[in-house]
C-alpha cells in the first residue's frame, strides 16, 4: 500500500526537551506520505501536539530533522515553509474581517488585488460561508470560525495541511458533521493532513493511517482496522476500543499457534514472532469473546456473570473469572448473552492479538547480561 | 404577581437613588457651569447678578493662566507619549518572556498606584537635587512619566489577558515575518488598550497637583495656577476655564468611548 507513495513529510530521529529532564519526544520516525490523512493519537501530554509544532516552525527539535519534500526545514522560519495550519483555538484575527482573515496569506505574498479576490471568493465557496466575507469573527459560530480558520489556512495551497484539534471546541452532533466534511475536502483537494486529536472515534473513523503516541514514544502506526485489530502494544490495545487484556507467558508453540499460561488458566492465540517462556499479553475484543455454559474442548476460562449492561444497539456482559479480572463481552442486541450464572470463556485463536511486553524487553536484558553477550544498556 | 410588585418598587427605590448618586456627582458641576455666566463682579462671587460671557472673555486676556494651560498641554502631551512607549513595550514583554525576578517586578508596579502622591512627590524632589536635575518643565515631564507608567502597564494587561498567543503564529504561518506580525496583528488588536492607557497618562498629568507642586520650580501648571488663585475665592474666570476643561474632556471621552467600543465589538 505504502510502497508506490511519494514520501512527502519526513520525521528523523526527532527527541524534544524542554528544559533539561522533561523529554516529550523520543527518537521519533515517520514517514507522511502525499495526499494522506495521518492522524496523530494520543492522550494528553503524550506529544503529538509538540511533534505537530515541530513541523510547523514553532517550535525546535532538541536533536533529530525534519525533511518536506526532502529537504531539511530547520533553520526554516514558520513563515518560510510552505505547510499552514489549523490551530485549536482557530486564532482568527479578531480586528480583521473574515475576507481579510482568508485573504491574509496571500497578502502576505503581495499577490494581485483581483487574484486575492477570486481566491478568497474561491475558498468561502469551498467551505459554505459565502456572503460572510463583510462579518467579523466576533459575529460568527464556533463551527462557523472554524470554517474560516480551514479557508485561511488552504488559500495559500499548502502542500501540508496540520490540524492541531480543529473540531476539539465543536459540540457532538457539529464535530461528526465537521469530521465528514474535512475527509471530504482532503480527498477533493487531494493535500495532505497531518491531525492531531485525542479523540480516538475521530482518529478511526477519519483517518488513511494513524500514529499512537504515548509518551513521548511513538506505539504504532497503522490504518485504522490494523490499529484496532492488530495492536502492537499493550497501550494500544487498551487505548483503541475497549479490550479483554490477559497477561502472562508462552509455555507451548505449535506452528503459528502460541499456548500461553496465565493467573486464571490456560489460553491460545496466533502469532510467529513469540518465543518460549516469554512475558507477553493477550488481546480479546469483547465482541470476539465467545462462551458456553457448559465446559468445552480446547481451552477455556471459567466465570461467574456479574453485571448485564444495556445500551441501545448493544448487550454488554461482565463476568468475573478465577483472579477476580472483570471480562467484558458484547453482542448486538437482540442477540443472547446468558444472564447469571457460571459460563466457560473461550475464543477461536485467530481472535486473540498476542503482544509483546516491555518485561520481555526488560527479562531479555537482564538474560543478555547474565551471559554476557551485551553491555547494558 | 406579587414578584412583579416587589420587582416595581425596587425599581422606584432604585430610581431614586440613582438620581441622589448623580445630583451628588453632577450638582458642583452644574455650579461652576452656572457661576462661569455669572455677572456678579463681588466676591465671594455667589450671589446672581445676570447673565455675561465676560468671564471667558477675562479669561484669554489673563497671560498668567494661559502660560500655566500651554505649559499643563505640553507636559501632558510629552508624558502621555513617553509613558504610553515604555508601558506598551513593558507589559508586552511582561505578558511573553518569563525572566527572573518578574514576580518581584510585577509586584513593584503597584507601589507607585498606592504610595501616597506627597512620598512620591518628595522623594522625586529629593531624586532630582541629587542628581541636579534642574526642576522645570523637563523634572516635571519626567515625574508624571513615572506615576503614568503603571496605569498605562495596567490598562494594556487587562487587554492582554483575552489575547490569544496563537493569532501571532497563524500570522507568521501564513507567511508575515515578526515585524509585519506585530504591526499587522499585536499592535492592532491591543490598540484598544493601548488609547485607554495613554489617555489615562493623559488625564493623570493634566490633572496633578501634589506630584507637581515639589517638582515644578519656576513652571506654573494650570492647576497649580488654580491652586494659588483660588486662595481669594473661587474666581468667575478659573470657572470658565473649567467649564472649556470639561467640554474638552467630555469631547475626548465620547470620542474615544466609540472608539473602544468598536474594538470591543471585533474581540
Amino acid at each position: 500500500m505504502s510502497g508506490d507513495k511519494k514520501v512527502i513529510v519526513e520525521i528523523k530521529n526527532i527527541n524534544k526537551f524542554y528544559g533539561s529532564t522533561n523529554q516529550v519526544v523520543k527518537d521519533l520516525n515517520l514517514e507522511i506520505y502525499e495526499g494522506e490523512f495521518l492522524t496523530l493519537l494520543g492522550p494528553s501530554g503524550c506529544g503529538k501536539t509538540t511533534t505537530l509544532r515541530m513541523i510547523a516552525g514553532f517550535e525546535e527539535p532538541t536533536s533529530g530533522s525534519i525533511l518536506i519534500e526532502g529537504q531539511n526545514i530547520e533553520n526554516k522560519e514558520p513563515f518560510e515553509r510552505n505547510i499552514n495550519t489549523v490551530f485549536q483555538s482557530y486564532a482568527l484575527f479578531p480586528h480583521m474581517t473574515i475576507y481579510d482573515n482568508i485573504a491574509y496569506g496571500l497578502k502576505m505574498k503581495k499577490a494581485k488585488k483581483d487574484v486575492i479576490r477570486t481566491r478568497v471568493m474561491e475558498m468561502l465557496e469551498l467551505v459554505q460561508l459565502g456572503g460572510f466575507e463583510k462579518r467579523y469573527p466576533s459575529q460568527l459560530s464556533g463551527g462557523q470560525k472554524q470554517r474560516v480558520a480551514i479557508a485561511r489556512a488552504l488559500i495559500n495551497q499548502p502542500r501540508v495541511l496540520l490540524l492541531d484539534e480543529p473540531l476539539g471546541a465543536l459540540d457532538l452532533k457539529l464535530r461528526k458533521q465537521m469530521q465528514l466534511e474535512l475527509k471530504r475536502l482532503q480527498r477533493k483537494l487531494n493535500i495532505t493532513f497531518i491531525y492531531v486529536t485525542h479523540d480516538q472515534e475521530e482518529a478511526l473513523s477519519m483517518s488513511d493511517r494513524i500514529a499512537i503516541l504515548y509518551n513521548g514514544v511513538l506505539e504504532q502506526v497503522a490504518q485504522p482496522w490494523e490499529i484496532y485489530e492488530k495492536p502492537a502494544t499493550k497501550f494500544v490495545a487498551t487505548f483503541i476500543g475497549e479490550t479483554n487484556l490477559f497477561e502472562g507467558y508462552v509455555s507451548e508453540i505449535k506452528d503459528n499457534e502460541v499456548t500461553a499460561v496465565i493467573e486464571s488458566g490456560i489460553i491460545q492465540g496466533e502469532g510467529d514472532t513469540f518465543e518460549l517462556n516469554e512475558m507477553i499479553a493477550v488481546s480479546v475484543r469483547p465482541e470476539r469473546m465467545k462462551y458456553s455454559l457448559s465446559p468445552v474442548e480446547g481451552f477455556h476460562l471459567e466465570g461467574v456473570v456479574k453485571e448485564q449492561v444495556y445500551v441501545g444497539s448493544i448487550l454488554k456482559t461482565i463476568v468475573m473469572i478465577g483472579n477476580g479480572n472483570e471480562i467484558r463481552i458484547e453482542r448486538l442486541a437482540g442477540e443472547s448473552l446468558p444472564a447469571e450464572g457460571t459460563v466457560y470463556l473461550y475464543w477461536e485463536s485467530k481472535d486473540a492479538k498476542l503482544i509483546h511486553t516491555a518485561d520481555h524487553v526488560f527479562y531479555q536484558a537482564i538474560e543478555n547480561i547474565q551471559m554476557g553477550r551485551e553491555e547494558p544498556v | 404577581m406579587k414578584q412583579k410588585m416587589k420587582k416595581n418598587s425596587y425599581g422606584v427605590v432604585g430610581k431614586i437613588y440613582c438620581s441622589l448618586i448623580y445630583a451628588f456627582l453632577f450638582l458642583p458641576i452644574v455650579v461652576i457651569v452656572v457661576n462661569s455666566f455669572n455677572a456678579t463682579t463681588s466676591k465671594p462671587y455667589l450671589s446672581w447678578k445676570g447673565f455675561t460671557f465676560d468671564w471667558y472673555l477675562k479669561l484669554f486676556e489673563n497671560e498668567e493662566l494661559l502660560q500655566s494651560f500651554q505649559n499643563t498641554m505640553i507636559i501632558a502631551v510629552c508624558t502621555t507619549i513617553m509613558a504610553t512607549i515604555v508601558g506598551t513595550l513593558a507589559a508586552v514583554g511582561m505578558y511573553k518572556y518569563k525572566f527572573r525576578g518578574k514576580s518581584t517586578i510585577d509586584a513593584l508596579l503597584y507601589i507607585p498606584v498606592v504610595i501616597p502622591e506627597i512620598v512620591l512627590g518628595i522623594s522625586l524632589l529629593t531624586l532630582f537635587a541629587k542628581i541636579s536635575i534642574p526642576r522645570g518643565m523637563f523634572s516635571l515631564i519626567l515625574a508624571h512619566t513615572t506615576f503614568s507608567i503603571p496605569y498605562v502597564i495596567f490598562n494594556i494587561r487587562a487587554r492582554l489577558s483575552r489575547y490569544d498567543n496563537s493569532i501571532e503564529e497563524a500570522s507568521m504561518d501564513l507567511g508575515a515575518n515578526r515585524l509585519k506580525t506585530f504591526f499587522n496583528i499585536t499592535l492592532p488588536v491591543l490598540a484598544p488598550g493601548i488609547a485607554g492607557g495613554a489617555l489615562l497618562a493623559f488625564t493623570l498629568s493634566i490633572d496633578d497637583v501634589i506630584v507637581s507642586y515639589f517638582t515644578n520650580g519656576q513652571t506654573m501648571t494650570l492647576p497649580l495656577k488654580v491652586m494659588e488663585s483660588i486662595k481669594s475665592g473661587v474666581s468667575p474666570d478659573v470657572n470658565a476655564l473649567s467649564v472649556l476643561i470639561l467640554i474638552g474632556t467630555a469631547l475626548l471621552v465620547v470620542l474615544t468611548q466609540s472608539g473602544i467600543l468598536k474594538g470591543k465589538k471585533n474581540m
